[in-house]
């Protein structure tokens, strides 16, 4: 290609340089009471360039890939490596950065451009049509969300990566009221994402579940509050995730541990003496971290900064075992990480994001958990989140909630919170659902960094069952 | 760069059909970012990007797309004529939108700041030399930001401005940490130099034996910052009049008169004093100010193009998502100098975090302290305080449990940066609250 001559023609005598292109098409297809939004399709082209010379680093993005504009990209980047020579957290000349070659592309099975315009917007009239069923009803709205995301990496010493993937977002909102009270019941909470193509429609069960989220939003109407106390916790797939993410995910970032984040994202509670040793959770606890995983949401080869992607577990029967990081972030800590360090898109440089971070599951069925439980509640569907800077003290909220007394789901309850510390929490895990109760999700936009980047994760979870949980209600 | 984005809409105007029109955005920045960990620079660069967003409009039928330029004139006069033989293709594929709603009286703008930043790589040595010896994190964003609007109306609008932000945290250990910022149009050594001081200053409260409080109600002093954050995160649906008639809004009951603020509490969209631009994509001006809540009650919504169509009322500007961008609360009358007399015992919050709703019907959200959270005893800190949950309600913080705001207020500038800097900003005062509850 022209880009890759060009660089390689242009490139500088430095200690390493490389060049990541991105090409992201978006298409955004959404109907609000039956009324299909202005279609929005948007294209995003560009690269970012990164030279490390003497000790120092420095990257310049722009979206002029003309001769001229890569020119001054490189020297931009030359620049910056000039003024941060000799000031850097590390030594960057002294990392071996990746020349890799390879390619990925997500599988697709029934193409985005396989089903027309028209058709498309049809067929999110038709389900937001099936969804103002009562007065109570107020708002409700279907969307597609596709992305489409090509990306070229080079490096100086003949690396190159090209990728390619297809991003779907689908989302359905439902809010009913009465009495003073407003309910929202959603698709997932905006995690049932994945790669591939329209095929993930069904995988979602896109076109089954919007009557049944009016059915719960008015059933919850009418439900008392959830009751608060310590109590028995059984949590969906569609709310593991987030306490997935939250809880283990961005503690294990290597950035975080180094201090990288300090000033926005937050720290962790986690150091690097613990790998190896330190009890997360019960021994029912494994996680891994996957990139491989077809369909999955985060899926790819290599990072954005060209390391190959490999399963990996990073905690191992609720032992810590390895880091989120990237390969910068592995020099600096001297511990193993993972090919994770991503950029949101071509404007940002590459930090430590977590990719897919999944819950292995276990052997018991949601009813065998059910059964053991005397007093709680079985929760679905994200709606809240909040967690402190070192990744402790967390807060989630959920849509969806159910009584569980005397081993058996009795009424709904509404507004259903909790909250706990990280480690306690994951040490009370009792049991983890099996792959019937597996559910492959993800979340589309994780903010961090400075400057700011939202980034993809992918998170499997089955349902899991938790001991002694603070639970309340609201007001 | 104007010229070079209305001469792309001109182009595009001579080829419009009779019952066409065209709207044109334009948003962009060259930035320079450089952060530090331990005055340690992690990254740094440059980011030059400038995105053009179409709006073409046939009868009722109306589809959308944004496009990257290069700033090359051929190059991008290509870019977008292709653009729009795609918006033409969508069209014959969209119904009409009932809802479509866009400026046709054109007026004209220009707001146009002059450059006086220094360059990046100059703050960057004077920073790294300033905190020498300190465990400074931080970023800082600085360069030109852009936003136009032009239609084949004849509208054309352009603001440009040249700032600055740099927001930083000095570290004693572990979390124990203070937070600081200096964000403007030009930069001053000395000011600059007196900020990095003061945090140092408050840096020394923070290494004495922190203390554990339990869960329970508290006597509390936001500060100007953690007030940012509160109304920052309460504002994410309550002032749109979209939320507002569909029950979603978290202040569906100020909006509905089934409960009130202190009467002291009034909210502003206040433009004329913010940062961001005075127009928004469909061609609208914002007005210099909305008033969103007047004393302790609730004021006018903000109301986009399409919910204006949709609610058969008038657009006052906002942007499609109907939050504030340049939040604006009225002062009170605690002169700052007395807020610790004032505290008497109790906590002294300077900041806090990541904050989301557990009940959003009742306005009630739950956050974390971060950063310099002091107790005080007698109008005296003591020590520094554990991070700590909380989970309150904003009818109480703002309402029955407000004590006072402080006479002097601070402009925060905000210092994310998702997808490009943010231009939205809060000028805010310190609250008193008689009793605030901490959870965990």
């Amino acid at each position: 290609m022209e880009l890759e001559r060009l660089f390689r023609e242009l490139a500088p005598d430095v200690d390493f340089c490389s060049l990541r292109y991105e090409s992201e098409r978006s298409e955004s297809l959404h109907v609000r009471q039956d009324v299909p939004l202005p279609v929005g399709s948007d294209a995003d082209v560009g690269a970012m360039v990164t030279v490390i010379d003497k000790g120092g680093l420095g990257y310049a993005a722009t979206p002029d890939l003309s001769r001229s504009g890569l020119e001054r990209a490189l020297r931009r980047a030359a620049d910056w490596a000039k003024a941060t020579a000799g000031h850097g957290v590390t030594d960057f000349s002294a990392i071996e950065m990746p020349h890799p070659t390879g390619s990925y592309a997500t599988p697709v099975e029934k193409a985005w451009d396989s089903l027309d315009l028209a058709s498309k917007v049809d067929m999110l009239v038709a389900e937001s049509k099936r969804l103002k069923t009562d007065d109570r009803v107020v708002d409700w709205q279907v969307g597609l969300d596709y992305n489409h995301r090509e990306t070229v990496y080079l490096t100086s010493e003949g690396g190159k990566v090209e990728q390619s993937f297809d991003f779907m977002v689908p989302g359905i909102d439902v809010t009913a009221h009465a009495d003073g009270e407003t309910i929202s019941r959603s698709l997932g909470g905006r995690g049932a994402c994945r790669q591939g193509g329209l095929e993930v429609l069904d995988a979602v069960r896109f076109r089954e579940v919007g009557p049944e989220l009016v059915e719960d939003a008015l059933a919850l109407l009418s439900a008392p509050p959830c009751p608060s106390g310590d109590m028995d916790l059984v949590l969906a797939p569609d709310q593991m995730i987030l306490q997935v993410h939250e809880s283990i995910g961005h503690p294990l970032e290597l950035d975080r541990i180094l201090g990288d984040e300090r000033n926005y994202a937050g720290r962790s509670f986690v150091t690097l003496d613990m790998f190896g040793s330190f009890r997360y959770g019960s021994d029912l606890l494994n996680i891994t971290h996957d990139p491989s995983r077809p369909f999955q949401f985060a899926s790819y080869a290599f990072d954005d900064e060209g390391s190959a992607s490999e399963r990996e577990y990073l905690i191992q029967n609720g032992i810590l075992v390895r880091a989120l990081g990237g390969c910068v972030s592995q020099h600096r800590a001297g511990v193993p990480g993972v090919a994770n360090s991503r950029a949101s898109s071509w404007n940002r440089p590459p930090i430590d994001r977590m990719a897919n971070v999944n819950l292995e599951p276990g052997t018991s069925s949601l009813e065998e958990m059910i059964g053991s439980v005397e007093n709680g509640v079985y929760m679905k569907t994200n709606t809240s989140w909040s967690i402190d800077d070192s990744r402790n003290k967390f807060q989630f909220g959920c849509e969806w909630g159910q009584r569980i007394e005397n081993g058996r789901l009795t009424h709904l309850v509404k507004k259903p919170n909790y909250r706990g510390i990280s480690r306690t929490f994951w040490r009370n895990l009792a049991a983890v659902g099996n792959e019937d109760t597996l559910e492959v999700l993800g979340t589309p936009n994780c903010g961090k960094g400075e400057p700011s980047q939202a980034a993809r994760a992918g998170h499997a979870a089955p349902a899991c069952l938790f001991r002694d949980t603070a639970v309340f209600g609201g007001e | 760069m104007r010229d070079h984005f209305y001469d792309l809409v001109e182009a595009q105007n001579s080829t419009l059909l009779s019952d066409e029109v065209l709207l044109a955005s334009f948003r962009g920045e060259n930035s320079d970012f450089f952060r530090l960990n331990g005055g340690k620079v992690r990254q740094a660069g440059s980011v030059s990007q400038h995105g053009v967003g179409l709006q073409l409009i046939r009868g009722e039928k109306t589809a959308r797309t944004a496009v990257e330029l290069t700033l090359d004139s051929a190059a991008d006069r290509a870019l977008v004529r292709s653009a729009m033989e795609k918006l033409r293709k969508s069209l014959e594929f969209v119904p009409a939108d009932p809802h479509l709603h866009y400026e046709t009286v054109p007026t004209s703008t220009e707001v146009v700041k002059e450059d006086q930043l220094p360059t990046a790589e100059s703050v960057l040595a004077k920073t790294v030399s300033a905190v020498s010896g300190l465990d400074f994190v931080g970023s800082y964003a600085s360069g030109s930001m852009v936003y136009g609007f032009a239609n084949s109306l004849g509208q054309r609008n352009w603001h440009q401005s040249h700032s600055f932000i740099l927001d930083w945290s000095l570290y004693h250990v572990e979390d124990r940490a203070v937070k600081a910022s200096y964000s403007g149009f030009e930069w001053k050594d000395e000011e600059f130099q007196q900020r990095l001081e003061s945090a140092r200053s408050d840096l020394e409260v923070m290494k004495r034996d922190p203390m554990t409080i339990e869960p329970g109600k508290y006597r509390v002093y936001l500060a100007p910052d953690a007030v940012a954050e509160f109304v920052g995160t309460m504002s994410w649906s309550a002032f749109g009049v979209r939320s507002q008639k569909t029950k979603q809004s978290s202040l569906r009951r100020l909006a509905e008169g089934e409960a009130q603020f202190d009467p002291q509490v009034t909210v502003m969209e206040n433009t004329a004093d913010g940062l961001g631009p005075g127009f928004q994509r469909e061609g609208f001006l914002k007005p210099d100010a909305v008033t969103l809540i007047r004393d302790g009650k609730i004021g006018d919504p903000l109301v986009s193009a399409r919910s204006a169509k949709e609610y058969g009322i008038a657009s006052n500007g906002a942007d499609p998502w109907e939050g504030p961008v340049s939040f604006d609360m009225a002062p009170g009358e605690l002169p700052k100098g007395e807020v610790l007399a004032r505290l008497g015992t109790g906590l002294y919050v300077n900041n806090l975090w990541y904050m989301n709703y557990s009940d959003r019907d009742s306005c009630r959200m739950t956050g974390m302290t971060r950063f310099a959270t002091f107790w005080v005893e007698d109008g005296k800190v003591v020590a520094p305080v554990k991070v700590m949950r909380f989970d309150e309600s904003a009818y109480r913080v703002l309402g029955e449990e407000l004590e006072g705001m402080t006479r002097e207020r601070e402009m925060i500038a905000a210092s994310e940066a998702y997808g490009g800097r943010s231009p939205q900003s809060f000028r805010v005062p310190g609250v008193l609250v008689r009793a605030f509850e901490f959870t965990l």
